[in-house]
C-alpha cells in the first residue's frame, strides 16, 4: 500500500465511523454497474411485477380516460364541489401530486450542490418521480377549470377578445410556477440522461434499438470537453432548480394565503407547504425504491445507506411540520379572532374531525418510528411507514381545504363536501396515470444514472485507485 | 471541421483512468495541442490537460437576464398599458405583484438556456463523427478511456503520435479515419 494510498483510507476511517452503510457494495467495477442497469433495458426477461404493475396501472388509467370524458362531457358538477366548499379532490389531489415531485428535485439539485454523493444512484429515478408527479398534478387544475379546452386563456397572448390574465393574482402565478417546474424538471432529467442513453446505444442488442436509443441519446460521445459543459450546465440547472423547488410550492400556498380565509390566510403556510411536499416526495421515494431494489437485485447500488439516509429527511420534514400543527391553532388562539379559533376547533372536532386526527397520527406519530436506527433500515416497516404518510400527506391537504371552507363566516351556507365517484376515480386514475408513466420509465430507460454511479467507484478518480 | 484532412488523428484505448491521464499530460508536453478524451463519465482532473473555453455560463447568465426583461416587461405591458384594470385603487404597475412570474420566467429562460445552450456548444446533436469509426469506441461509454491526438494539432504525424500513446501500456492504437 502506498503512502497516499494509506493516507486517503485514514481520512476515510474517520470521515466513514464505521457504523454507517456503504454506498455501493465494494466488489462493483465499471463493467458490472454498466451491464446490471443496462441489461434490465436491453436483455433481461422483464418480470412478472413489471406486467402485474403496468396491468393495474393501465386498469387506473382507464378509470381515469373514462372519468375525464364522463367530466368534459358533463361539466364540474360530477366531482362533490358546490358552494361554499368550491375546492374538493382536484385541487387536493393537485397539491399532493405536485409536493410528491419536490422530494425529487431535492435529490437531483439541492444533494447535487451538497455534494452528498450518495444521491447518485437514486437521483434518476427520483427525477423521474417528479416528472410524472408534475404531469398528475397538472391534470387537476385543467379538469377544475369546467372548460379545459380553453386552458389556454390562463395564457397571456393577444387574443380578439382582448382580456390578459390578471398578474396580481397567485392562481396566474401558479400556472408560470408549474409550467416552468415541468419544463425545467423535463430538462434536468434529460440533460443526466443523455450519457446513459449513449451507454445503451453502444450495448443495444438490435439495430432498432441502436437507431432509437441512438438518436435518443443526440450523438454523446463522451469526449471530455462535452463533459466539461455538460457538468457546468448540470450544476447551473441544479442551482437554477433549487430556489425553483422551494418557489413552486410556495406559490401553490399562495393560492390558500392570500385569500383571506380563516385557515388560509397564515404567514407559515409557504415553509409548512415545502416542509410538507419534501416530506411527501421521499415516502414516495421509498415506496418506489423499496419494491424496485427487490425486483431488480438493486440491493448493491440501492443500500440501506440511501434507505437510511431518506428516512432521516423524512423525519426531519415530518418534524417541521409536526411544529407548524403546533403554531397553527396557537397563531389562532393569539390572533383573538373568533373565525380563526373557529377553524381550529371544527378542524379538530368538526364533521371532519376524523381527517384531523388522521393527519396527525400519520404525519407525526408515525414517523416517530423513523428514530429507531432498525427501522429505517429494514424495508418493510420503512415501506409501511412511507404508505402511511402519503395518506397522511392526502389527507393533510383535504382537510386544510374543506375545513376552511365548509364552515366559512355564515352559518346558514354551511354545507358538507362529499366525493363523488368522479372525485374518486380521478384521485386513483390518476395514481394510475403515475404508475403507467413510471413502468414504461423503468422498462425503457436506465432507472440508475450509470455515469453517476461509476463515479462512486473507489479507482473512478485518478490517483485515489486501488487498480495500478 | 478539417475533414480535408487525411485522418482525423490517433487514438488509443485504456483500462485505467490513470493512464488516460498520464497519457494525456505527456501528449500534451510533447506538444499536441488538439487533444480530447473520451471517457465514461467525467474526470475532473483532465478539465486541467484538456482545457477549453467554457461558455456555457455566459449563456445561461445572458438568457436569465433576458428571462427577467421578458417577464417585468411583459407584466407591465398587460398590467399597465394593454388591459388596466383598477383593482381597488391600487397603482397599474404593482411590481411586488410581478415578482412571482420574473423569478419564475428568469429560471424558465436560464435552463432551457444551461441545456439548449450546452448541445450547442458541444455541437450536439451529431450522430456522426470520426471517432466512432474506432471498433472498439462502444467502450467509451461503459468502462475503456480513450485518448485520441489529432491531425489539427502543430506537426502531426501518425507514427509519432502512435508511438507517444503506445508509451502507456494501452488495450489498442488506431489511426482514425476522417470520414
Amino acid at each position: 500500500m502506498t503512502a497516499i494510498e494509506e493516507k486517503q483510507r485514514h481520512a476515510q476511517r474517520r470521515l466513514d465511523p464505521g457504523r454507517e452503510y456503504p454506498v455501493i457494495t465494494a466488489s462493483e467495477t465499471f463493467a458490472t454497474v454498466t451491464e446490471q442497469i443496462s441489461s434490465i433495458v436491453l436483455t433481461r426477461k422483464t418480470p412478472l411485477f413489471w406486467w402485474c404493475g403496468f396491468g393495474a396501472g393501465v386498469t387506473l388509467l382507464t378509470c381515469f380516460g373514462i372519468a375525464i370524458v364522463w367530466l368534459l362531457g358533463r361539466g364540474v358538477g360530477l366531482f362533490g364541489i358546490n358552494v361554499p366548499v368550491a375546492w374538493g379532490f382536484a385541487i387536493t389531489n393537485f397539491v399532493w401530486w405536485i409536493g410528491i415531485g419536490h422530494a425529487g428535485t431535492l435529490i437531483s439539485a439541492i444533494l447535487l450542490l451538497l455534494r452528498q454523493s450518495w444521491r447518485n444512484s437514486i437521483n434518476r429515478f427520483a427525477e423521474a418521480m417528479t416528472l410524472f408527479a408534475v404531469a398528475c398534478a397538472g391534470m387537476f387544475p385543467l379538469l377544475h377549470l369546467g372548460r379545459p379546452w380553453v386552458f389556454y386563456w390562463l395564457l397571456p397572448y393577444p387574443n380578439t377578445m382582448t382580456v390578459q390574465p390578471q398578474f396580481r393574482s397567485p392562481l396566474v402565478w401558479d400556472v408560470f410556477a408549474v409550467s416552468t417546474y415541468a419544463t425545467v424538471s423535463l430538462l434536468f432529467w434529460y440533460l443526466g440522461i443523455i450519457p446513459d442513453l449513449a451507454t445503451i446505444r453502444d450495448r443495444s442488442t438490435s439495430r432498432w434499438k441502436y437507431g432509437i436509443y441512438g438518436v435518443l441519446a443526440l450523438g454523446w460521445r463522451g469526449a471530455s470537453r462535452h463533459w466539461q459543459f455538460h457538468e457546468t450546465a448540470s450544476l447551473l440547472l441544479a442551482g437554477l432548480a433549487t430556489p425553483l423547488v422551494l418557489s413552486v410550492h410556495t406559490v401553490v400556498s399562495f393560492d390558500f394565503t392570500i385569500a383571506i380565509l380563516p385557515g388560509w390566510h397564515s404567514t407559515i403556510f409557504p415553509p409548512y407547504f415545502v416542509a410538507g411536499a419534501i416530506f411527501s416526495g421521499f415516502a414516495m421515494v421509498l415506496v418506489l425504491c423499496i419494491p424496485l431494489r427487490t425486483v431488480y437485485g438493486l440491493h448493491n447500488v440501492i443500500t440501506k445507506r440511501h434507505l437510511d439516509n431518506c428516512a432521516k429527511l423524512m423525519l426531519a420534514t415530518g418534524l417541521v411540520l409536526g411544529y407548524t400543527y403546533v403554531i397553527e391553532p396557537f397563531t389562532a388562539w393569539y390572533s383573538g379572532d373568533v373565525y380563526e379559533m373557529h377553524v381550529v376547533a371544527n378542524r379538530a372536532y368538526g364533521p371532519l374531525a376524523w381527517s384531523y386526527w388522521l393527519v396527525i397520527f400519520c404525519n407525526v406519530v408515525a414517523p416517530q418510528a423513523l428514530w429507531f436506527k432498525k427501522i429505517r433500515v429494514t424495508p418493510q416497516p420503512l415501506f409501511a411507514v412511507s404508505v402511511v404518510v402519503l395518506i397522511g400527506m392526502w389527507l393533510e391537504r383535504y382537510m386544510i381545504i374543506v375545513t376552511s371552507l365548509n364552515q366559512d363566516f355564515l352559518p346558514s351556507s354551511w354545507a358538507n363536501f362529499i366525493a363523488t365517484l368522479v372525485d374518486n376515480a380521478t384521485l386513483y386514475g390518476s395514481m394510475g396515470l403515475f404508475i403507467v408513466l413510471f413502468f414504461l420509465f423503468i422498462r425503457f430507460l436506465p432507472m440508475i444514472s450509470m455515469y453517476e454511479v461509476r463515479e462512486l467507484l473507489p479507482y473512478s478518480k485518478p490517483g485515489g485507485g486501488t487498480v495500478k | 471541421m478539417n475533414s480535408d484532412l487525411p485522418v482525423f488523428g490517433v487514438a488509443a484505448e485504456f483500462e485505467d483512468p490513470e493512464k488516460l491521464l498520464d497519457a494525456a499530460r505527456y501528449s500534451k508536453e510533447q506538444g499536441y495541442s488538439a487533444l480530447e478524451a473520451y471517457t465514461p463519465y467525467p474526470i475532473k482532473e483532465l478539465d486541467e490537460v484538456i482545457h477549453t473555453l467554457n461558455p456555457v455560463p455566459a449563456i445561461v447568465f445572458v438568457t436569465g437576464v433576458l428571462g427577467s426583461a421578458t417577464a417585468w416587461s411583459m407584466q407591465y405591458y398587460i398590467a399597465a398599458i394593454d388591459y388596466p384594470i383598477n383593482v381597488g385603487g391600487r397603482p397599474l404597475y404593482s411590481w411586488p405583484s410581478f415578482i412571482v412570474i420574473l423569478f419564475e420566467l428568469t429560471v424558465l429562460f436560464a435552463s432551457a438556456g444551461a441545456f439548449f445552450g450546452m448541445l450547442w456548444v458541444a455541437g450536439l446533436p451529431r450522430l456522426n463523427h470520426p471517432v466512432f469509426n474506432i471498433e472498439s469506441f462502444a467502450g467509451a461509454s461503459q468502462d475503456r478511456f480513450f485518448l485520441c491526438i489529432q491531425a489539427r494539432s502543430h506537426d502531426f504525424d501518425s507514427k509519432a503520435a502512435a508511438h507517444v500513446l503506445e508509451r502507456f501500456d494501452p488495450i489498442g492504437v488506431w489511426e482514425v479515419e476522417n470520414s
